[in-house]
Parts: C-alpha cells; structure tokens; sequence
C-alpha cells in the first residue's frame, strides 16, 4: 500500500457545554469571553487519523495535517490537535469577526488540497454552532472525490476505504477508492486526552500561517443574517406526585392520552 | 454571446413589461400570476424506500409550497417509475420528474448529484429542497457546492421566497437568514412543517434528462432496524429511555411502554453509547429532531443536546428520581421517582 497523507479539518467553536446568549442588538450569539475549543466532531476526526496510523501497517501513514480556519486564535485550536498526535498545522486566518460559510470554507479545503494532496480528508460531520452538516460534502462536491458522511466505523485495504455510515434507520456500508472525504460520526470513536509530553512536543510542531487571498479563494458571505433570536421559552410546568394523577392529567387537561 | 445571462436577462425584462394585476380574477389566478412574474419554482427530491415515499419528504413538499409557486417533483433509483405515480398525486405537486435507473438507487451522493445538476440545467428551479435527514443532508451539499450556492440547512420556518428561520447551537438560538444566491438549496427539518396531503388533480410525469454518471463509491449492504412500532421522526406519541434505565434489560421496560402507548422509541446519547439500544434511536442534536403530541423522558437528565432534539414537543413528560435534573425546567409534567417502579405502574394503569 502506498504512503497514506491524510488531512483532518478542526474548528474552534463556543464550548458544548456552555449556555449560549443571544446578544442584546439580537444580531449573533455572545462569543467574547465565552470559553471555546475544538469542534466535538473534529476532536473525532482527528482521533480517527491518529488510530489510522497507530492502526495500519507500521510507515502506512505518513504524515497527518491539520487545517483551520478562522481567526488568529485558531493556532490554539491547532496546537491541541498537535497535541493529540497531528504533525503539523495550517491555518488560513481570517480576521476576527469574519463569518466563514461552509462554501467559502469547503473552497479554502479544496485549495489546500490541491497543494497538499491528501489521500484521506476526514472532518466533523457538522459543527456545534451553525450546525450546517455541509463542508466536507461540499468539499467532495467540488474535488469530485467520494464521499463517506456521518462514519461510525472505517477501515483502509489496498487503497480502498469501507466506511459504515449511520443513517436514518441504523447503517449502512460503503466502499470508495481514494481519496476520499469521510465526515465523523460521535459513535466513530472516543477522543484520547492530550498528554503532557503531547502538549510540549506540540509546541515544536509547525503551523503555518495563509490567507484566503494566498489561496485565491473568495470568502464574501452570501447569506445575510438579519436577525437572531431566543427560541420561545416553554412556560413552567407542574409537579404530579402519582402515576395516577400523571394519567389523568394527560388525559384531561393535555388531552394528549 | 453569453447565453446563459441573456436568458436572465430576458427574463427580468418580461417581468418588468407585465401587466398590473387584474384584481377581477380568482385569487387563485391571481397568486399564479404573481408566481409567474417572480419566476419562482421549487424542485423538492422524493425520498423513498420499497416503494413508499419516506414520510419527511411529505414534510418538505409543505415547506416548497410555502416558499410559492409551481413544485416539481425529482423522484430516483430503480424503481422510481412506481413511486411516481403516488407522488402525482400529492397536493402541491405539479410535475413529477423520474429517473428510473438503479444508477440512483441507494441516493449515493456521487450519482445523485449529476442528476441534480441536469434536472437543473433543465428546469431552472429557483430553490431546490430536501429534507434535513441523512439522505438529504449528505446530498444537497454537495449540489449546493457544484453550482456555487450557499445551502441554508434545517429550516424550520419561511419567511418569504429568500429568507429562512433556522435553529444554531443545538436550538439556543433561532437564526433568520436571507439568501443572495440565484438558486437557494435548502433542507427542511421535518417536524416544523405539516405533511403534504393527496389532492385530487394528478401531475404530470416525465423523464428526466440522462446525465452522465461515474461513481467512486459502491453500496455494499445496510442493516436496518425493523420494528412495527411507528417512525421515530413523525409518531405523535414518543417515549424515550436514558442512562438510568441501566442496561438492555432496562431499556425493555421503555419499549414495553412504548408498544403500551402505541409510540415511537427515542434514546438519549448516554443510553446509545452504553450499549442499551440502537444509535438509530437517539434523539437530539446529533440524533433524530422530533415534535411529536407527547414526548415521555425517562431516566433522562437533559442535556443541552439531548433537549435540541426534542424541546419542541407538544407535551412534554419527565420522570426522574433526581428532583434536581435540568429536564424538569422544560418538562410539562414532572413525576420524581424510580423509573423501576414508575413506568411498570404506568404500563399495568395506562
């Protein structure tokens, strides 16, 4: 089997667990001061190249990279997925404040690519705060590579890849030549911690530094958000103390028995 | 000569040309009329299984009809032929477009989306739609890319022909968007919009264009939980088990309730990763988006992803021994208590 180049897609987003707040002009969510990391999605696919190369053949993989986009605070971002085993980093930055659409960054992917040349790029399957589920469909779309969404198991063979895929239903299995864009499912795998020796050889690990204008690519947004909101809230509900009166309830004053 | 954006321009100059409307016709006439002046169409993509129309889809065709004028109908795969004839009749449909070939079969995104692109090419819908489910979602964007549009994911609302409402972070936040792009590819989450009817005229059925299709992926096989308990994504009664339920033997009691109630079976992650049920079953963020009449948690905290998935349920019932448990905020009905004891009470008084 040839050397296998796999690139792995990582995005900073507000933290999972925290309550996000929509902003007082009501225009985007509170993301200053918020605590942030890695896309659960991502820190998946990023598992998934390491167990690859721990996985394969020992020398199956050579070399693991990293990309992210965004603003200069993503190094961080990249420096965790170094610690975590990626070889080296690239960030296409952005300044702070720019939106980046799934399509401007599937177009900055797919110009990566073409430099970089992977055999295997694997992303989240969506990101937590837009919640789109479109780039890495989108960055097979205009690489005209196969595509294998929502992993939950993958193997490689002979320059074939078998991916298990969840879908509505249960799951199903595709087999594709690469390259090929997979997209992570959460049941993929079970993301290691950084270590402390992961964390201080991370350090030395290369990142570099482009920009959407060295890629040639355009990032103009083309959807415009006119508004966000709160979600209507539920009003309070009641306390039932019996499985009785939990029935009753249901049946007369719900009417939903 | 750049005909593509002659034909665009051409069109722009008949709308401007044509007449004030005449407010002495039918307002069905007259609505057809305004349609016909925006140039507004939607192309929705039939999905469907042995031979059924998947229920979402019926959701989606709402969603089309909302945004405005004429609906076609793109219906794939090796028995399209035979699903055709029940999309013809659904409400709203107004041409039903059919490629029979197993090249579709499977909705492989590869295969798919070559199609799209020459029903495009074709037709020139203004918006192309999906359901938001795991067909649609790996499709569309891929096509959505090919033809340089950015996809407005998971509506749950229309505003108007180019602005959308659609939830971000796990539904914290509702977003309401407006699209520059020419041609607005769009997935609809199912259980915000009603399901689309028969209606009583029948659509036209043609072929669609044959395009050229190399395909770098191969369905090997799928395993499918079968189950006569109703679909998750469109019961109206949902019954869901959680971590505390403790093993598969545990999670029983939820399906025996469940087939009690006559209702679909949810999981929470916890419940999923543990191993007590199918991931096909989860609810939430990363799951299956539900709305259904009544929406039983049991044994289930309530996590910021798990409520994502279901906080929009009409009635909305908690059973948990822990009093503090974050589900309780939400819930219509809260009963503390032992699941163990609880829900077998409720099986024998239901």
């Amino acid at each position: 089997m040839s050397q296998l180049r796999i690139l792995v897609g990582v995005k900073r987003v507000v933290d999972y667990a925290v309550k996000v707040r929509v902003n007082s002009s009501q225009t985007a969510v509170e993301t200053a001061n918020v605590k942030h990391s890695v896309n659960p999605f991502d820190e998946i696919a990023i598992e998934e190249a390491v167990r690859l190369r721990e996985r394969l053949p020992k020398g199956s993989v050579a070399e693991i990279i990293a990309l992210s986009c965004g603003p200069a605070k993503c190094t961080e971002t990249l420096r965790t997925a170094l610690a975590l085993g990626i070889d080296r980093g690239i960030h296409v930055q952005v300044p702070e404040g720019t939106t980046l659409e799934p399509l401007a960054v599937a177009k900055l992917f797919s110009a990566v690519v073409k430099e970089e040349k992977p055999d295997l790029i694997i992303m989240g399957k969506q990101a937590i705060d837009d919640d789109s589920c479109q780039t890495g469909q989108m960055l097979a779309g205009l690489l005209d590579l196969p595509q294998a969404n929502f992993v939950a198991k993958v193997d490689i063979k002979d320059d074939k890849l078998t991916a298990s895929c969840e879908i509505d239903g249960g799951l199903e299995t595709v087999e594709c030549s690469l390259p090929a864009v997979i997209t992570t499912d959460l049941r993929l795998n079970e993301p290691r911690y950084a270590s402390l020796p992961g964390i201080m050889k991370a350090k030395k690990k290369p990142i570099k530094t482009v920009t959407p204008a060295d890629l040639k690519v355009d990032i103009v947004s083309k959807l415009k958000v006119l508004k966000v909101e709160e979600p209507p809230k539920r009003k309070a509900g009641i306390k039932v103390e019996t499985v009785e009166e939990l029935l009753n309830k249901l049946k007369t004053e719900a009417g939903v028995l | 000569m750049l005909p593509a954006l002659s034909r665009f321009s051409g069109l722009r100059a008949i709308s401007r040309a044509s007449a004030p409307p005449d407010y002495s016709i039918k307002t069905s006439q007259r609505l057809f009329a305004l349609n016909q002046r925006s140039f507004l169409s939607s192309l929705v993509y039939i999905e469907h299984k042995d031979s059924k129309i998947d229920p979402s889809t019926l959701n989606t065709l709402v969603a089309a009809k909302q945004i405005g004028g004429p609906i076609s109908a793109l219906v794939a795969g090796s028995n399209a032929q035979e699903v055709a004839q029940a999309v013809s009749k659904i409400d709203g449909v107004e041409k039903v477009i059919v490629a029979n070939n197993p090249i579709f079969d499977h909705n492989l995104a590869e295969a798919i989306t070559p199609l799209l692109l020459a029903v495009q090419k074709a037709e020139n819908p203004t918006h192309v739609l999906a359901s938001h489910n795991s067909v649609g979602k790996r499709i569309l964007p891929r096509f959505a890319a090919l033809i340089d549009s950015q996809q407005i994911s998971d509506i749950i609302k229309v505003v108007d022909e180019t602005t959308f409402v659609r939830p971000i972070y796990a539904g914290n936040a509702l977003e309401t968007v407006q699209s520059s792009d020419s041609v607005k590819i769009i997935t609809v989450r199912s259980s915000s919009f009603p399901q689309a009817e028969a209606g009583s005229s029948s659509a036209a059925v043609s072929e669609a264009p044959t395009p050229e299709v190399s395909v770098k992926s191969k369905w090997i096989g799928e395993e499918v939980t079968k189950g006569d308990r109703p679909e998750l994504g469109s019961a109206k009664i949902v019954v869901s088990g959680g971590r505390a339920v403790k093993s598969k033997e545990g999670f029983d009691l939820i399906q025996k309730l469940a087939d009690k109630m006559g209702a679909a079976v949810g999981a929470s992650r916890a419940a999923v990763d543990a191993g007590y049920c199918d991931n096909s079953l989860q609810v939430g963020q990363t799951g299956k988006i539900v709305a259904p009449q009544l929406y039983i948690a049991i044994g289930i905290s309530g996590a910021i992803q798990h409520l994502a998935g279901m906080k929009d349920s009409k009635v909305i019932v908690a059973i948990n021994k822990d009093a503090d448990a974050p589900i309780f905020q939400l819930a219509d009905y809260s009963l503390v208590g032992d699941l163990f004891t609880v829900v077998p009470e409720m099986i024998e008084k239901i």
